[in-house]
């Protein structure tokens, strides 16, 4: 009895220990008291750099009474989140199309790429990942297409942000001069090396950091922020290749923008900039991108989406991401089995 | 001779089998947190952040646990004591939340309590939150625990039989009485092991929990969401940490469990 | 020793036992009805929201179908060795004395408290590209098996060890007594008892299976026809913005589930059949 007696006491003094802990640990929401509250909900990469940008914009006399609440997660996730009533004052998503949803969903104004900067709040490019002294000379698309090529890219029907990756190689191509059938010819003998689509951009880093595949199709900015923890990482950035661009905005429906347009111009700012360009964005303010060149390269083949000339992320979702009739679903099919 | 060969055999596979599935991993999980030394799983343990997430998710374990602990048993002896219809369905049904991945359970919760769901505005017009707040993490957390006790229980009910609790009744005993006193204490070791995999599921509840919670920071985070927060922030160590803290909870709740014993034993 | 009725005749409890069956019933049927029934009903409401033919093409789309073959095979296969490796486990424990058998019993859980992606990213670490016992089984259909082995293992050998611990030795000892080889004492007096538990266990591991996710995205590879399982096949589709064809691979794989599960409850009603 005694035995079990101080294995009981033992128990249950570790766990009101912890709950003690616990319950001391205090709330981690701002404990300044401020007049007005903003929501930012946001995709999960800029995490840190919002973390660092959200106190220096409560210092500045726009942000003195304002105090924030945060979220992050992934980017289709926090829209369907916010469709199904999340608040939020600011969205900061990863691709245009997920701001068009707030946007059919009437919480976002439709003229949101009118804004300054085309509504994008920094920008990253796609890049390959490769081993170390890259064994297989990968450089360009076309090296993506040579057999025996391993390549790891998130499936782009499970990540948003992966349609970046596909656009890149389909649009590089096209931008050198290929027509749409020899593109595609191309992206599907790509996609046939497509040895592992994990459903996020983070997991594939993972995956090939676990050993596997050749080349990650990544964003500049994970790579560099992936070297900022620690990561070995060497990567390369194609001639040509796609800008990615990530939006941000206001919700349209709430009563005084006031704090949530300052913040926005706030983020615009080279100070701020400056920090998105620590975490490994690229500035949309040509200041700060210049003053940051070497970190990040210029390239002759620079696109976006829209200089592609296929009527922006709206015609291309439906041509090539359409899950019934889009090409990367006949490219699925074609590279799958038959039986399945 | 024979018996004990066999008896070894069986060890040695039941020790392999666990080596693989279950020692294996979890060597992994406690090497990497303490790779680099004990700064960077410390760290992360006490962050307010994390702080909060682990108390958040007790409070949450401790709202459903019981709940599912109650349902199981009087589902068991509905099933097992008790004649009626559609029982086989009953049983079956019971087990169907585990059947559903996190973001099918996100979808249905969406769909019943978003601002667009069934009772969306039924819910708004009382300002009663439920999504991207503590009761609908509840509600999925019971939800993907729920079969547990129940599925412990009814086997255990069925092997026992009920002449005891018979012979309590014609001697007079209340339906509470035969229930505290003869069903309670023989079908303990099954409501013990029921009670530890809920817990243990509500502790380490990751998908279903993160998409109703709105992923809050300070606010809804749970220790599961925080576990993915440090895997992103490239802190393996630190989401390693976390879980080891998730798992030695649980183990401890077994612990708990095993020692405190109703007075009677099994005859 | 199963479902005997209570309601005897002319017992004063007759009435009191009625109202109990009752109370106890609509407790458990409205508990259900909110927390499972609800969910469903909403799933399968959205699941037809956008007509029967874009349910049908849903659920008879080649990704879909592949997904759901590969769900099905590998969860069905789990759950057989976890029958039999569940049922060893237990019996050692329980009937087994080792040095360590308590920590061994201790630890049995604990992967289930860990997150997913622990127990997808440790799995990795352990048997795939890097690792360290030189066994690389990651991205691939084995690994699909592996993961769902990790999640389901704790599912019956905690069914079966209750029951064993409550079950007689004195059967057993006087099936040796008669004669009885240890593998006929196991087949004809030890099985039959501990059946239920081990169907029940097999029914939790099989509905676990069904749906894991966060274990299997880190370590499958996710290729469509090939290690692409409903789950993801589903998350997916809801990326993509097509959550009523989402519901309906996943109502039809609910379907198919209950199915299994029903199956499985008959299995035991007709295998205990001995004992009514």
């Amino acid at each position: 009895m005694p035995r079990r007696l101080i294995t009981l006491v033992v128990a249950l003094g570790v766990l009101t220990a912890a709950l003690a802990a616990t319950a001391t640990g205090g709330t981690a929401a701002p404990d300044r008291t401020a007049d007005t509250k903003l929501s930012l909900v946001a995709y999960s990469t800029p995490r840190e750099a919002y973390g660092k940008l959200i106190p220096m914009f409560e210092k500045t006399s726009a942000g003195d009474d304002v105090s924030f609440s945060q979220s992050y997660g992934a980017s289709g996730e926090q829209v369907r989140a916010i469709k199904a009533g999340l608040e939020f004052d600011i969205a900061a998503l990863s691709l245009a199309p997920d701001m068009d949803e707030l946007v059919s969903a009437n919480l976002v104004d439709a003229k949101w790429k009118q804004q300054s900067y085309k509504g994008m709040v920094h920008n990253s490019v796609v890049v390959f990942v490769v081993r170390d002294g890259n064994p297989k000379r990968i450089k360009s698309w076309n090296d993506l297409t040579r057999p025996g090529v391993e390549i790891i890219t998130p499936n782009p029907f499970t990540s948003g942000g992966a349609r970046w990756n596909i656009m890149a190689a389909y649009g590089s191509w096209r931008k050198q001069g290929k027509t749409d059938k020899q593109a595609q010819a191309n992206l599907l003998k790509l996609w046939r090396n497509v040895e592992v689509q994990d459903t996020s951009a983070r997991a594939s880093l993972n995956t090939f950091n676990s050993g596997k595949g050749d080349v990650l199709l990544a964003y500049e900015n994970e790579a560099y922020f992936s070297r900022m923890q620690g990561l070995d990482l060497q990567w390369i950035i194609p001639k040509t290749t796609i800008l990615i661009e990530n939006p941000i905005a206001v919700n349209k429906t709430t009563g005084d923008k006031t704090a949530a347009n300052a913040f926005l111009r706030f983020l615009r700012t080279p100070g701020a900039q400056q920090v998105f360009a620590d975490y490994g964005y690229r500035p949309v303010v040509k200041s700060v991108e210049n003053a940051n060149r070497k970190k990040f390269p210029a390239r002759p083949g620079l696109f976006t989406i829209d200089q592609l000339g296929l009527g922006g992320w709206q015609k291309v979702q439906k041509r090539f991401f359409d899950p019934k009739a889009g090409v990367m679903a006949r490219f699925q099919r074609a590279v799958g089995g038959s039986t399945g | 001779m024979k018996g004990w060969l066999s008896r070894l055999g069986l060890r040695a596979i039941m020790l392999g089998y666990l080596a693989v599935i279950l020692v294996g991993p979890l060597a992994i999980v406690f090497w990497r947190t303490f790779e680099d030394g004990f700064a960077p799983a410390w760290d992360a343990l006490t962050t307010p952040e994390t702080l909060n997430a682990l108390k958040l998710t007790l409070i949450i374990t401790a709202i459903a646990v019981p709940v599912n602990t109650i349902f199981g048993i009087v589902c068991a002896l509905a099933i097992v004591r008790r004649r009626f219809r559609g029982k086989g369905l009953l049983n079956a049904f019971i087990d169907l939340p585990l059947a559903l991945s996190p973001v099918v359970v996100g979808l249905s919760l969406f769909l019943l309590y978003g601002q667009d769901g069934w009772f969306g505005s039924w819910l708004d017009e009382r300002g009663i939150d439920v999504l991207f707040a503590l009761p609908s993490m509840v509600i999925a957390t019971i939800f993907v625990s729920l079969p547990f006790v129940a599925r412990e229980v009814v086997p255990t009910l069925r092997e026992i039989g009920d002449e005891q609790e018979q012979a309590a009744q014609t001697l007079g005993a209340s339906g509470w009485q035969t229930f505290w006193r003869i069903t309670l204490p023989s079908i303990r070791w099954a409501v013990i092991y029921g009670v530890i995999l809920t817990t243990a599921r509500c502790l380490g509840e990751y998908g279903a929990v993160a998409v109703v919670s709105g992923r809050l920071q300070g606010q809804t985070e749970t220790a599961t969401l925080r576990v993915q927060e440090r895997y992103e922030a490239f802190d393996l160590a630190g989401a390693y940490a976390i879980s080891i803290v998730l798992a030695l909870i649980a183990m401890l709740v077994l612990v708990a469990m095993t020692v405190i014993r109703p007075k009677e034993e099994a005859a | 020793m199963t479902e005997v009725a209570l309601n005897r005749p002319a017992r004063s409890g007759a009435s009191r036992d009625r109202a109990a069956t009752a109370l106890s019933l609509g407790f458990v049927t409205t508990f259900l009805m909110v927390m499972v029934g609800l969910p469903l009903a909403a799933l399968t409401w959205e699941a037809t929201s956008e007509g029967t033919q874009s349910f049908w093409d849903a659920v008879s789309s080649p990704e879909s179908v592949a997904a759901l073959k590969l769900t099905l095979v590998a969860s069905f296969a789990v759950s057989l060795l976890n029958a039999v490796l569940g049922t060893i486990t237990a019996w050692v424990l329980v009937r087994d004395d080792f040095r360590g058998k308590t920590v061994v019993n201790a630890i049995i859980d604990l992967p289930f408290a860990l997150p997913t992606i622990v127990a997808g990213l440790t799995l990795l670490a352990l048997y795939g590209p890097t690792s360290p016992v030189g066994i690389d089984v990651a991205f691939s259909r084995t690994a699909i098996v592996l993961a769902l082995m990790f999640v389901t293992l704790p599912f019956v050998v905690r069914t079966v060890q209750p029951v064993l611990q409550e079950l007689d030795p004195e059967i057993e000892e006087a099936a040796h007594s008669l004669g009885a080889s240890h593998t006929r004492t196991f087949v004809r007096v030890i099985l039959p008892n501990i059946l239920p538990g081990i169907l029940s266990g097999v029914a939790l591991a099989f509905a676990k299976a069904v749906g894991e996710f966060g274990s299997l995205v880190i370590i499958t590879g996710n290729i469509p026809f090939e290690t692409e399982v409903s789950s993801v096949h589903i998350y997916g589709r809801i990326e993509s913005g097509d959550s009523s064809g989402a519901a309906a691979v996943a109502v039809v794989l609910l379907a198919i589930s209950f199915l299994t599960l029903l199956s499985i409850g008959v299995i035991r009603h007709i295998a205990t059949r001995h004992d009514r």
